[in-house]
């Protein structure tokens, strides 16, 4: 009788103890002194823990100038490694405070799980076969075995492509990421796909990154942007207002060196951006000097991106469509005004 | 207990209603029935609440919606991408019934063997036993699934090293899967299971004449081997009196892979020899106890009276070992029910992975699919515990 008494408690506790934490996430994360963010079980580029399991990232980047809008500290974060399948879950039922895990922004999920506050990396879905496979398209793929990670927008584009070119396929679809990895290195399936970002970012982890091709379609859209749970606008807001932040900052030439040099520039835009005028970040209840305080710690959009996933990094990615909209590509963020 | 607390009554003047232990206990039972059902209320009521608070739709409407993505292995259920997630649901379950009734059936046989050995006379034989035993039950499962998994997957070939394409293959073994091609009925082929399961009645009559037939003079009948001939010979012989009704339908080699035939997937594999080999390490200590918790003095006297040996240990001390081993078995059986939820690791599509992995994911509708979910297991668990206590009563001691 005790054991299942002592379990009914605390599913009931849980259960009370998860309503409470609904609203006023901010109030919430400022009291417990830090913000815990969802992130992957370790994509390179993204959020991958190093040996020191230090974790860096785009989307540790973001998780990381949360914390320094909030409390001036990119440090006061803890993560939650999450797989794809779990990882609506976790948010939903209050275990994180947000979640920054290469997540595609569709209808349904921003329906269901919780609410997008943008985009910090515009996708799309691509495929990667072995080089002697002597593939050139995704059309020629009729009858491959497809690896990928179950619970992912991957698994129903994959679905869809290969239905509506009227090609057979088998896929294998794996909870974790490294799982889909070693089936693919190990010659389980034909072909692996994802984000064409997963794909440079786990390519560096096959036995041998060069013997393998990314094929030229892209079959989907993949805007990839953290989110938050429903019904809690200001700490949507201030979710929203750090992403946005951080790209302004990169459009104003504000970055990590020149920051603190800014603070007594003359342009009313910068001036509005580091809050050295107006009260902006006091709306949304964090500090006016927030975003100065942001760009300092992880620097704008741009240093992150070219930190985390540029041509210069492994993943060697190029700005293509995530440039700033002033200069070809999509980011275009609400001014700070 | 009744009886004594009447004795006392009769005896002494009756006690005052709180040291009366029968009234003391109702009430006892009445409040803890009370904070069970008031818990059970609040638990209900809190999820509801917290649902709604949180713009969770529930209800059961999303079954009927499209799942829209591929699996690998459906067997039995016709399954497409555009099936809906009940469909998913029982791709799920019979995914999840076959790998753990295969694999009760076959960690039975190995738990056997092995809890025999490591009570043999044999010095390396039972050391073999012992240290398997130790090895595999004290490995986590996770890892041993994930390394038969890549024990099976690295060594294979893959389909294009050992195929061209275009060529017709009836059986293959590659990092794909064991393939081999579908054996297809023809007209007249239902009487080969007609002859099957004429076969496995008269067997049955057999069994019961020459059991009726021993017992009254003594005399024994080869009933296996006979039984044996008749359940193989009978449809083999229906077989070609027929014309050979069966057609194989081979695979064909594609440009990657082999379509068509019949697919066992590696993910099968290594999940089946995981679970079997970890839990026939926990049956063999199961076995090994219940032979020891036998009277050495049975096998005694059973030697004393001239039995055989091997006759011995199948009529005289399996028997009455049967009673000791299959209580803890049943637990087993549930084990390897639920442990089979693993599979998820591995991409093998059982009703975990499928349908409280993904399909939650793509609906939101954890409450509902997790009731679902846990009613499937708890179902199979009580009725593999029903068989199993059927099984115990028919065996157990009839006192004379
Ligand atoms: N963007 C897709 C796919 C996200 C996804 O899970 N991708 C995989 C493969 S790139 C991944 O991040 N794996 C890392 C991990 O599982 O930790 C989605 O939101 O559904």
């Amino acid at each position: 009788m005790h054991p299942v008494k002592t379990i009914a408690l605390s599913v009931a506790l849980a259960a009370t103890a998860g309503l409470a934490q609904a609203d006023e996430t901010l109030d919430a994360v400022k009291s417990k002194g830090f913000v815990q963010c969802g992130v992957s079980q370790g994509l390179p580029g993204f959020s991958n823990p190093d040996d020191q399991g230090n974790w860096t990232g785009l989307d540790v980047d973001f998780c990381r100038a949360m914390a320094a809008a909030i409390f001036n500290d990119a440090d006061a974060v803890k993560y939650t490694p999450l797989s794809a399948k779990v990882r609506f879950t976790a948010l939903t039922s209050g275990e994180i405070d947000v979640l920054a895990r290469n997540t595609t922004w569709t209808m349904s999920r921003d329906a269901d799980f919780g609410e997008f506050i943008g985009v910090n990396y515009y996708d799309g879905q691509g495929f990667m076969v072995p080089t002697n496979l002597g593939v050139s398209s995704a059309v020629e793929l009729d009858g491959a075995a497809v690896c990928t990670n179950t619970g992912t927008t991957t698994e129903l584009n994959v679905a869809d492509y290969f239905r509506a070119n009227g090609l057979n396929y088998t896929v294998v679809a794996f909870e974790k990421a490294d799982e889909v990895v070693a089936a693919y290195d190990a010659g389980r399936c034909d072909v692996y796909t994802t984000d064409r970002s997963g794909l440079a970012a786990q390519r560096t982890k096959l036995s041998k990154p060069d013997d393998h091709v990314v094929l030229p379609e892209i079959i989907s859209k993949e805007p990839l942007g953290p989110l938050v749970r429903h019904g809690d606008s200001q700490w949507a807001d201030v979710g929203r207002w750090t992403l946005n932040c951080m790209i302004n900052a990169e459009e104003a030439g504000i970055n990590m060196e020149n920051v603190s040099d800014m603070a007594t520039s003359n342009d009313p835009n910068i001036k509005r951006i580091l809050g050295t005028d107006g009260d902006l970040g006091a709306k949304i209840g964090l500090d006016n000097a927030f975003c100065a305080n942001v760009v300092a710690a992880v620097g704008n959009y741009g240093e992150s991106y070219d930190r985390n996933v540029g041509p210069e990094t492994a993943l060697k990615l190029e700005r293509g469509v995530n440039a700033l909209w002033s200069q070809g590509g999509l980011l275009y963020a609400a001014p700070q005004r | 207990m009744a009886n004594n607390s009447n004795k006392t009554a009769l005896a002494a003047p009756a006690p005052s209603f709180w040291r009366d232990p029968d009234k003391r206990a109702i009430v006892y039972q009445a409040l803890v029935l009370a904070f069970i059902v008031w818990l059970l209320y609040s638990i209900i009521n809190n999820t509801a609440t917290n649902m709604e608070s949180r713009g969770l739709a529930s209800g059961f409407g999303f079954l009927t919606s499209s799942a829209g993505f591929g699996i690998i292995s459906t067997p039995f259920v016709p399954y497409t991408e555009d099936s809906s997630y009940f469909t998913v649901f029982l791709v799920g379950l019979v995914n999840t019934i076959i790998i753990a009734f295969v694999g009760c059936v076959l960690a039975l046989v190995l738990g056997f063997v092995v809890g025999i050995s490591r009570l043999s006379s044999n010095w390396l034989i039972k050391k073999i036993a012992t240290f398997y035993i130790e090895l595999f039950r004290n490995i986590p499962l996770l890892l041993q699934i994930l390394f038969w998994y890549s024990a099976v997957l690295k060594p294979l070939p893959g389909p294009r090293e050992l195929h061209e394409a275009g060529e017709t293959v009836y059986f293959s073994i590659n990092n794909r899967g064991l393939i081999f091609a579908e054996p297809m009925g023809q007209e007249g082929f239902q009487y080969v299971w007609y002859a099957f399961f004429a076969a496995i009645v008269v067997s049955w009559l057999i069994r019961k004449w020459a059991y009726a037939r021993q017992m009254q003079t003594g005399e024994q009948f080869p009933n296996f081997l006979v039984s044996l001939g008749l359940i193989v010979g009978a449809p083999l012989i229906t077989y070609f009196v027929m014309g050979r009704p069966l057609e194989f339908m081979p695979a064909e080699m594609s440009r990657f892979a082999l379509r068509g035939g019949v697919t066992i997937i590696p993910e099968f594999v290594a999940l089946l020899l995981a679970l079997v080999i970890y839990t026939a390490a926990f049956i063999a200590e199961i076995v090994r106890a219940g032979i020891q918790s036998v009277s050495h003095g049975q096998t005694e006297a059973a030697s004393a009276l001239g039995i055989k040996p091997t006759h011995r240990m199948r009529l005289v001390v399996v028997p009455q070992a049967m009673r000791v081993i299959v209580p803890p078995l049943t637990s087993q059986f549930l084990n390897l029910t639920k442990n089979s939820s693993l599979a998820t690791a591995i991409a093998y599509p059982d009703l975990f992975s499928v349908f409280a992995g993904t399909t939650l994911n793509q609906t939101g509708q954890a409450v509902e699919i997790m009731a679902m979910t846990l009613a499937v297991y708890l179902t199979l668990s009580l009725l593999t515990s029903a068989f199993m206590n059927w099984y115990n009563s028919s065996i157990k001691l009839v006192e004379r």
